[in-house]
């Protein structure tokens, strides 16, 4: 299958950096996204890091409460809106999801170029934001505080409306790019199951996010013209817009995670040289969730004052979507089963996904049980759920596929031996970092505190000195990844042997993606390929 | 081990009626997640390993795509226990949303940045949440400015408190002494600051601290170091010397001379700490924003009197 690597590729023709700027291939647009993406991560993650070195004890560290309050605002927000929602989808989903399904581009090239731009306004906005003194409503906005702090909140909630308009584009181009520029045989269910990720989170986008926009614009007229929607000062409702805002993010969490399971899904396979077990359970399980993600908001709000039969209801719509991501893992880990396992570094990812995004979603159910709830809610209980889906989930996929696609993207090989002490730090450090934020949690630590007792700081320090790992595992990934852009070793079309169609191409791919028209019989044709499917 | 990680879970003392059921019904999700997460891990390290590809590996890789009846009883299998978790979680919020008859009330306001307690006889506290033990008390909550939440992590109960309406929340405390009372909802600078105390009292004794004038005769030095503490200046003003970006140190400030936002200067005498507290716009100290409330009608003369006393003896 593998094909001569050919010395004209996307990345060297055309050459310039105006052709880059003007480009309207996906592969192009995708790089962009990525690098934009990690270099916002990067800006994320100091604010995470001050954050982390202000509680090495209690009262002041290194910054005053004001301070720490437009940190954790910026952590949040530029992580949230300027990396996590973007980064899988835009990313690695505007680079492969073509080529996966064997088309040329996007079905709106255009639109996806636009959609890139329209990002940057956003994120110039959410950067004047930082200039202008920052912001202290913490990324939920939630008034009525949002109404009466003096900080920048305009700039960064218009920032959220601009780069929701570019989510927006994104998901409408692969919503029609999956309809309509399919390969010859490849039917809905030989998509591989990156691109049914990729699929439901373009539908969660492009339902979900008008409402935020509608919610931050109501937010800002009632800043600018004193408008009461919120603030019962001026006869609004404050819970109202807590309604309104995780009606769009609570959805939004799947945005950040069915990619990162899309992902999973992909390297699974790959490192097990053998067909994905439960293809069909895991592809409607990816469209059940993004279904039933628009019917749970409320669980944000059960000690928000909303009424007895809201939570209720809430509880319940809850414990429907902890099925099928619970069908999920089992299904990869079921894939392992009597395959040939290689432990190289995106499959130590996809391990390390497992292990804390499986974390991250049993302790959910401390928070769909109301009584424990009340108990838990906006405690560091809260934090370290969260950093264990987004960051133990969204994350360590993203890195799974950054190393599992590096040779596709560049044509370059990392270096296997530092890729594998990075995730080790990573692991060390992320369970260190996180896993002293549920004993903090459980013991009543509120989140969101400058300060704290002092009973809180010997786990407060662990957490602390988790981060530096965090950091280094950073720092040494991101140093051996451009150490191979100019000195690594050329990469052949399919270092891991694996079978989708991304790996039938040269690496980098041409600017045509294929030579040839691609035939596709099915997704994952390891161990006898062509026989018939028993199941699925 | 169990015990080690008993210890990690609850060491925190159970001092309502709720804690003891709240704690049992978190045991029982702790234990299903490790039920359910071990054997998951377990089995991935398990084939991980032991299917570990090595050189010159020739096995052939057995075509396995799925398998209907153990997808369904895994879905049964985790709905059953996440049901039960949802329906015990509900009885007790159930009991949380429906206080018993003949609840002893209490008014709470939460504002920037303390706490004000409102019993039914007048009595007025800040900070300090006087309890009957035994008793079920019922809370009626309100704030004048943003979102609060009232969290008392011995008694594992939480309620926002929310503007523009009144939110309750009831519980029976049943063990004596002090119990932190923490904001749980962010509210701006202070918000890690607005701490109280919910102190528990015998029934008796909480009924002559109720009706009692004031048990312990303080000097006017300590009644405005006690003002200044429960009405929580300190948040903003430290007594240490140590300068906050939310307001002016109070230590070494009577007699100074203080430069304002408007170029002018002034004395730090008696006058000017009384307008600072009962109007602070007035005179906004040069590097500092506008952001304390105003205390007109709500400390006597006689407690603003004492906080200057105090003030006075805070001396560089």
């Amino acid at each position: 299958m593998s094909v001569a690597n050919s010395d004209v590729n996307y990345i060297n023709s055309p050459k310039g950096l105006w052709s880059w700027l003007v480009t309207i291939d996906h592969k192009r647009i995708g790089i962009m996204y990525l690098f934009t993406t990690l270099a916002f991560f990067a800006l994320g993650g100091i604010f995470a890091l001050l954050l982390r070195i202000e509680h090495l004890t209690p009262g002041r560290t290194i910054m005053d409460a004001n301070q720490y309050n437009i940190a954790f605002t910026l952590h949040g927000a530029i992580m949230v809106f300027m990396f996590i929602v973007p980064n899988v989808p835009a990313a690695f989903g505007n680079f492969f999801l073509p080529i996966m399904i064997g088309a040329k581009d996007v079905a709106f090239p255009k639109i996806n170029l636009l959609s890139y731009y329209v990002f940057w306004l956003g994120a110039i906005l959410a950067v004047c934001a930082i200039i202008f003194g920052g912001v202290d409503t913490g990324w939920t906005f939630y008034t009525p505080y949002s109404i009466r702090t003096n900080t920048a909140v305009i700039f960064m909630a218009s920032g959220a409306f601009i780069m929701g308009m570019s989510s927006i584009l994104t998901g409408l181009n692969f919503i029609v790019t999956v309809h309509k520029l399919r390969a010859p045989g490849m039917t809905f269910f030989h998509l591989p199951l990156f691109i049914w990720g990729i699929y439901a989170t373009a539908i969660i986008q492009v339902l979900a996010t008008p409402v935020i926009g509608m919610t931050v614009a109501l937010l800002i007229m009632e800043r600018v013209f004193g408008i009461g929607f919120f603030d019962p000062a001026l006869g609004g409702d404050p819970i109202l817009f807590q309604h309104f805002f995780w009606f769009y993010s609570h959805p939004a969490v799947y945005i950040m995670i069915v990619p990162g399971m899309a992902i999973i899904s992909e390297i699974i396979p790959a490192f097990s040289k053998k067909t994905i077990f439960g293809y069909k359970p895991i592809a409607y399980s990816s469209l059940a969730i993004a279904f039933a993600s628009f019917i749970v908001w409320g669980h944000h709000m059960f000690t928000s004052g909303q009424s007895y039969l809201a939570s209720l209801l809430f509880s319940v719509a809850t414990i429907i979507i902890g099925v099928p991501t619970a069908i999920k893992i089992v299904n990869w880990v079921a894939t392992m089963y009597k395959g040939k396992v290689s432990w190289e570094t995106p499959m130590l990812y996809a391990m390390a996904f497992i292990f804390m995004f499986s974390i991250g979603g049993l302790t959910g159910l401390f928070h769909i049980s109301l009584a424990v709830s009340v108990h838990l809610h906006d405690t560091y209980f809260v934090v370290a759920h969260f950093h264990y889906v987004m960051m133990g989930g969204t994350v360590m996929a993203m890195l799974g596929g950054l190393h599992y696609w590096w040779p596709k993207m560049f044509g370059v090989m990392y270096n296997e031996c530092l890729g594998k002490i990075g995730a080790a730090l990573m692991f060390i450090g992320f369970n260190m970092t996180f896993g002293s934020q549920f004993i903090m949690g459980n013991l009543g630590m509120p989140r969101r505190y400058y300060d704290y007792a002092e009973r809180f700081q010997p786990l407060h320090q662990v957490s602390t000195v988790g981060s530096w790992f965090i950091a280094a595992s950073f720092l040494l990934t991101m140093s051996y990844l451009i150490y191979s852009l100019f000195k690594g070793k050329k990469a052949p079309a399919n270092p891991w042997d694996a079978k989708s169609l991304e790996w039938t191409i040269a690496s980098p791919p041409p600017t045509e993606n294929f030579l040839t028209d691609p035939v596709v019989t099915e997704p994952y044709p390891y161990g006898t390929p062509n026989k018939a499917r028993s199941h699925a | 081990m169990l015990e080690f990680l008993q210890r990690l879970k609850f060491p925190l003392p159970q001092a309502s009626t709720f804690a003891p059921k709240v704690d049992l019904l978190y045991d029982f999700i702790f234990y299903s997640s490790v039920f359910l997460f071990i054997p998951t891990i377990v089995a991935m390290i398990y084939f991980g390993w032991k299917y570990r590809t090595k050189p010159n590996d020739n096995r052939e890789v057995p075509y396995i795509d799925g398998h209907h009846t153990f997808e369904w009883f895994i879905s049964a299998f985790v709905g059953v226990i996440f049901f039960i978790i949802f329906v015990w979680g509900l009885i007790g919020f159930n009991e949380l949303h429906n206080p018993p008859a003949g609840t002893y009330e209490i008014g709470v306001v939460g504002k920037q940045w303390m706490w004000e307690f409102n019993y039914s006889n007048g009595k007025t506290t800040r900070n300090e949440l006087y309890l009957p033990k035994g008793i079920p008390v019922k809370l009626v909550m309100s704030s004048p400015d943003v979102l609060h939440s009232f969290y008392v992590v011995n008694f594992r109960v939480k309620q926002d408190v929310v503007p523009g309406m009144y939110t309750t929340l009831w519980f029976q405390a049943d063990q004596l002494g002090e119990h932190d009372i923490f904001c749980a909802e962010y509210c701006g600078t202070a918000h890690s600051n607005m701490l109280a105390k919910a102190i528990v009292l015998e029934p008796e004794q909480f009924k002559a601290w109720l009706q009692g004038s004031d048990p312990n005769q303080l000097t006017q030095l300590e009644i405005g170091k006690k003002i200044f503490n429960t009405r929580n200046c300190v948040a903003c003003h430290s007594v240490t010397g140590v300068q906050t970006q939310a307001g002016p140190t109070v230590k070494g400030l009577f007699n100074r001379k203080v430069n304002l936002s408007d170029g002018t200067q002034v004395v730090a005498n008696e006058d000017y700490i009384r307008t600072s507290i009962i109007n602070p716009a007035t005179h906004v100290v040069k590097g500092f924003r506008p952001i304390m409330p105003a205390f007109q009608g709500l400390l006597s003369e006689n407690d603003i009197s004492a906080v200057i006393a105090y003030i006075k003896s805070l001396k560089e």
